[in-house]
């Protein structure tokens, strides 16, 4: 168990690294770094005591610690166009991502899960058909599109705008949870129908236990397993979610802002903005590992 | 059928109904790329500042006209061709690649190995789109490079599906009785583990094609992707946004478009996983 903690704490360390230093290479050797932070019109000295300042002239490997040493002390740079820390600008607009992530995440689980469930133990129905079906159309549907005509009824049809700050998160939500939520119900329909034909299952049922006990008592534990997983990898699908529905609501999120700064070549911005990403990522990786300690008592043994 | 390695052949009477509808709307959608442009004497770039914001039905104009008066029939056509050249093109892309990778990896064993599944987990770690827009805020955004870009999509996942499946073929008993009659390496490669292990690759293109459009399109709808003069079924969405409440054609329509593409390809991989996975096939 020692080293299943260490195997997958190690993994996590070397992913994160590797990635610092593929975004510092390819920052570095995607052009002239200094030139990039200067108007185009400057003199050549400006651009190079910008070169001096940051270090550009020292050896690649100099420049590559100073950088790690700088992010591990919070030094994550300036954007060029207001001058502000991008940490700054950025946990500004972290709780509206946030408040909208988590929201369209407790939509996806609240709706998806049920109906999978639903539509397993009603397997062959013809509401399992029309669930499964639905669900298939909510995986295809561009979120901007669903955003888009979600803003185009409620304009039409009660003369409200669902765009901006004061709207309603709840709009912008179901729009980012939607392919997360069809994911979901098909996922755990299919996980609880392996677990339903289970041989402990039927050995249950031989038994003469109730169909409600065996559903929670031997069904649920064991379908909940790659479930876990699945809501882990789902955060991927919802930060590049809310790249777009954020942009669709005009959300003020973190989302508009990487759109943004890749627009007006803001790289420092976007820079911090994929470094927390991959952080994030990372780390919610770890929590489902460790959450299969948990959960998955056979792990716990090997 | 005993053996799971061959590809089904279905009767056409024993395809669901929903994945013949799939498959008519995809014919026509290939249709209308390449023969739409007889549909309509406009050009995709030719403007008309008296045909401007023409709703559908205007004579001449039968799905209307944008801001700039150019008519959206032609440029529905354009946009289709754009998006089903990067749909596919990104998505073989992503399919050799990885699938190279992939077994590579399994086929290498050791340093190769570890750096490969490292790769796979940098990858694993940071949305595609993310990816993507990091590579156009510092390059300059041009058609080749939205193309690879959009062709990474989803390689990690056939690098790590191919190397499982990889491992587990080169235990089979037939390529080690292969083997033990001195076949050359790329022989057994070539010849008896490609085969076997091509339907997983098969299913995951089906998989990730919808995403890869889905992809394409949210970019371009971001105004990150294909540029003007040329144009994509997001391109014209994003450019149709702004008038949504005037001119909804400008962006339901190709949005329709988009939806249909991807919501049809999806269902033809749904039926084609459970054909090729043995396990769904004796439900």
């Amino acid at each position: 168990m020692t080293g299943y903690i260490i195997s997958r704490l190690f993994r996590a360390v070397v992913t994160m690294l590797l990635t610092v230093s593929m975004v510092f290479l390819f920052i570095r050797f995607s052009g002239d770094p200094a030139a990039a932070l200067v108007p185009p019109d400057a003199p050549q000295e400006v651009i190079d005591q910008y070169a001096e300042a940051m270090g550009l002239d020292k050896p690649l490997w100099q420049q590559y610690s100073g950088y790690v040493g700088g992010l591990l002390q919070g030094n994550f740079g300036f954007s060029i166009h207001t001058g502000i820390a991008v940490e700054e600008v950025f946990l500004d607009r972290l709780p509206h991502t946030l408040q909208l992530g988590i929201t369209a995440l407790f939509l996806a689980i609240a709706i998806g899960i049920p109906i999978g469930a639903f539509a397993a133990v009603q397997r062959g129905s013809v509401l399992d058909r029309f669930l499964m079906g639905v669900s298939v159309l909510a995986f295809a549907m561009p979120n901007f599109l669903f955003g888009l005509i979600l803003i185009l009824v409620a304009a039409l049809s009660f003369k409200t705008f669902l765009g901006g700050e004061n709207a309603h998160v709840i709009w912008p939500a179901l729009t980012l949870g939607l392919a997360s939520m069809g994911s979901f119900a098909r996922f755990t329909r299919s996980s609880v129908l392996e677990t339903i034909n289970a041989p402990y299952v039927r050995a249950a049922e031989a038994r003469g236990i109730p169909f409600h006990i065996r559903l929670s008592h031997h069904v649920v534990p064991n379908a909940a397993i790659p479930m876990v997983t699945l809501i882990g990898l789902s955060l991927g699908s919802l930060v590049a979610g809310s790249v777009v529905t954020e942009q669709v609501f005009a959300w003020p999120g973190v989302g508009q802002l990487l759109v943004r700064s890749v627009a007006t070549r803001d790289l420092a911005q976007v820079q911090f903005i994929v470094l927390v990403v991959a952080f994030t990522m990372v780390m919610a990786n770890l929590v489902v590992d460790m959450l299969y300690l948990v959960i998955d008592p056979r792990i716990r043994v090997k | 059928m005993t053996d799971p390695t061959v590809f089904p052949q279905s009767d056409v009477n024993t395809i669901p109904l929903n994945v013949k509808l799939a498959l008519v709307f995809i014919a026509l959608f290939v249709l209308f790329a390449i023969f739409g442009h007889l549909l309509t004497p406009h050009g995709f770039r030719e403007t008309s500042l008296f045909a401007r914001l023409k709703p559908p039905g205007t004579e001449s104009y039968p799905l209307g006209t944008d801001a700039r008066g150019r008519d959206l029939l032609a440029r529905l056509v354009t946009g289709a061709q754009i998006t089903l050249v990067v749909a596919i093109v990104g998505t073989v892309i992503g399919a050799v690649l990885g699938s190279l990778l992939g077994i590579l990896a399994a086929a290498s064993r050791g340093k190769t190995e570890a750096i490969i599944v490292a790769a796979v987990d940098v990858q694993a770690s940071l949305p595609i789109i993310i990816v993507a827009l990091f590579m156009l805020a510092m390059f300059d955004n041009s058609f080749v490079l939205f193309l690879l870009l959009v062709g990474l999509n989803g390689w990690e996942v056939y690098a790590r599906l191919m190397r499982g499946a990889t491992l587990q073929a080169k235990e089979f008993g037939y390529v080690i009785a292969v083997r033990a009659l001195g076949a050359s390496p790329m022989r057994i490669y070539l010849r008896h583990i490609l085969p076997n292990i091509l339907n997983i690759a098969l299913v995951q293109f089906t998989v990730n094609l919808p995403l890869t459009v889905l992809l394409e399109t949210a970019l371009s709808f971001l105004g990150l992707g294909v540029q003007p003069p040329l144009t994509s079924l997001g391109q014209i969405m994003s450019e149709g946004r702004d008038r949504l409440m005037t001119a909804w054609w400008l962006t339901l329509l190709p949005g329709a478009i988009i939806f249909c593409l991807a919501l049809s390809v999806s269902m033809i991989g749904d039926w084609l996983r459970d054909q090729l996975d043995p396990t769904l096939r004796n439900e």
